[in-house]
């Protein structure tokens, strides 16, 4: 009883959302790359979200992450928790984790030096150096790796990794940092159709216990996933609904195919 | 399993290298002291401070290494840590000739008299103790580097901006050490040591004992680079130079670590300095000329980068080519020799020596953090 009262007197508790983007706006050199974005998720929640080239896709992802500071607008993290105030290293603290477009594994490092180098566990240069990071167990290690399907090439340098692979390695590496909140950039680009199979499995297995934010062009993909769609163009939110239901919507498809 | 045998491989150079060292130390003091200056198997002292001349280079050359090498810094400013820790040495130096000066003074310097200085300045006390020289020596530079670095790795300034502004900060010193109104002796620097720890400089046992305490301490910067390079640290040094802004996101404060390695390496290379002083016998502003800097990088280039013993090999192979070149007649085309060895090299050898050594002895993959490619 009293739990309910003191949950109705702070407000932030009544709209629980994980993610909140408000009004968020960012001009590059005079152009508007994003205008007026609005985006809530709910904590457990993935979302896809789709759009034509330009449309803001990753600016969005910039901004969650801090590498790019927004102009106008609110980004908040977990209800009071101000994204644009802080750094990337900072955001990644928090629990958010990202995968770039172009798949980035330090490639001159072994797989499980990869994983090795993303668990989460102290990262400052005297922990590296002397303490915790070098006494990690290796059953961590191989956790992952078996997980994102990786594990027989344990051993093999990163660069010598397939593109689809190196796209496991990276969402392995995000993993490893155990996030809240993972914001996967184009996840599928480049894979092979059964590749693309196995990584909506993988993403909708992780989905289980963490929240995602997908990126993706591949509309069978994006139909696999099943999840709610939200439709970017221009730098803001043009339709979101099922992919049946924004597939069906008229704008979505002057959008994508042009007047 | 390929994992293995890189590391014994890597071990292996590293062995070998310690072990040369350990033969250095043992043999050369023996065949300069003990051996009849007769013999063919003598040793000339001239030639013992050279060779320790050489690996107070190769010290540095490993200091290098280790942010270049490893993290991706190209500092083209090292010289100048080297440089201040040569001059914290040469301090010491001057204060310890004391009377015998031409001028006499008891205290005063011979250049600080000639400029008619009073006093000694504030940042001259201290240094007739050696060991707060030995302290200055590692102290000075890493403290200018520390300031350095934070400056320029927290406003992420990166590659050749940040080649550029090394090269900037040694530029700057080499002015600012040229002035009388410094205090270090202006133009003509350091010279005319007697004694260190009152043993004669010039005396054979002395340059004997510098040349041993040299071949020591590169052993010891090898060790603490081999440590560092082998513990998570060196891995995500490794991560950084490879892809920084990755390394940002798993969560690492790309620009701590490099302020760590940068600091280190500094602090090294100051050490270096401090002994190269006494082998040769001067410190002047020339040392901080940004030539010296590129030609550090040089070394490491040619030794093979991201592996510390090739550095070290790179920086006495070119300093030996470097003497018998500018000894002869072919002396006015040193430049053009050296400048056509790092051409060659990264054509050639974008691994270096110590690289093209390890590709024809294992076909597979060379250690895993050595460079996949050359990168400027």
């Amino acid at each position: 009883m009293n739990a309910v009262v003191a949950s109705a007197e702070s407000p932030a508790h009544l709209t629980p959302a994980l993610l909140y983007l408000d009004g968020v706006e960012k001009t590059f050199d005079g152009y508007k790359a994003l205008r007026g974005l609005s985006l809530i998720l709910a904590p457990g929640e993935m979302r896809a979200i789709i759009g034509p080239n330009g449309a803001g896709k990753t600016t969005m992802m910039d901004v969650i992450t801090g590498k790019t500071r927004p102009d106008v607008g609110d980004v908040m993290f977990q209800g009071d928790i101000d994204l644009t105030r802080l750094d990337e290293t900072a955001i990644v603290a928090l629990g958010i984790g990202r995968k770039f477009q172009k798949p980035t594994v330090f490639e001159s490092h072994t797989l499980e030096d990869n994983i090795r180098l993303a668990l989460r566990d102290p990262r400052d240069p005297f922990s590296a150096l002397f303490g915790a990071r070098n006494r990690i167990a290796m059953e961590r290690i191989e956790a992952i790796l078996e997980r994102v399907r990786l594990i027989e090439f344990r051993r093999k340098r990163a660069g010598d990794l397939s593109h689809g692979q190196k796209q496991w390695l990276e969402i392995g590496m995000l993993l490893a940092q155990e996030p809240k909140l993972l914001l996967v950039d184009e996840p599928v680009a480049g894979m092979t159709d059964a590749e693309t199979e196995t990584t909506a499995e993988l993403l909708k297995d992780i989905n289980k216990e963490r929240s995602v934010v997908v990126v993706e062009h591949d509309m069978s993909f994006v139909r696999a996933l099943g999840v709610k769609v939200t439709v970017l163009h221009e730098g803001a939110v043009l339709a979101d609904g099922t992919i049946d239901a924004v597939s069906a919507n008229e704008r979505v498809i002057e959008v994508y195919l042009g007047r | 399993m390929i994992t293995q045998r890189l590391f014994s491989a890597s071990d292996r150079a590293g062995t070998i290298f310690l072990a040369l060292l350990a033969a250095l130390i043992v043999l050369v003091p023996i065949l300069n002291l003990l051996v009849p200056a007769g013999s063919p198997l003598h040793v000339p002292t001239h030639v013992v401070s050279l060779m320790g001349k050489y690996l107070s280079y190769a010290i540095l050359a490993v200091s290098l290494d280790l942010v270049w090498g490893y993290c991706g810094i190209l500092s083209l400013g090292h010289g100048a840590f080297f440089a201040l820790g040569g001059y914290a040495m040469g301090m010491y130096l001057m204060r310890q000739i004391g009377p015998r000066g031409v001028y006499g003074h008891p205290v005063l310097p011979d250049f600080m008299v000639f400029l008619n200085w009073k006093e000694l300045p504030w940042f001259w006390q201290g240094f007739d103790m050696f060991p707060f020289a030995i302290l200055m020596a590692a102290l000075a530079p890493g403290l200018l580097a520390f300031v350095f670095g934070w400056l320029a790795f927290r406003s992420r300034v990166t590659g050749v901006y940040l080649s550029i502004i090394t090269q900037a900060m040694t530029y700057a010193l080499l002015l600012a050490f040229f002035r009388n109104d410094m205090g270090f002796g202006g133009n003509n620097g350091l010279t005319d040591f007697k004694d260190i720890l009152g043993f004669n400089i010039q005396a054979q046992g002395t340059r004997v004992t510098l040349f041993c305490l040299t071949v020591l301490l590169l052993a010891a910067t090898f060790l603490i680079g081999r440590y560092v390079v082998t513990s998570t640290f060196g891995k995500v040094l490794v991560a950084i130079r490879d892809a920084e802004s990755r390394t940002r996101f798993i969560g690492y404060r790309v620009e701590h670590f490099k302020l760590v390695v940068f600091t280190l390496s500094a602090m090294l290379a100051g050490l270096a300095g401090a002994l190269y002083v006494p082998q040769v016998g001067i410190i002047n502003p020339s040392e901080f000329a940004p030539a010296n800097s590129i030609e550090a990088v040089i070394w490491v280039a040619v030794g093979g980068r991201g592996t510390l013993t090739g550095a070290a090999l790179g920086a006495v192979a070119v300093n030996f080519f470097k003497t018998v070149f500018t000894t002869g007649a072919l002396a006015p085309y040193w430049l053009f020799a050296l400048g056509s060895l790092f051409i060659l090299v990264t054509l050639a050898l974008p691994r270096g020596i110590l690289g093209a050594l390890s590709r024809l002895r294992l076909p597979t993959r060379p250690s895993t953090p050595a460079l996949t490619e050359a990168q400027p």
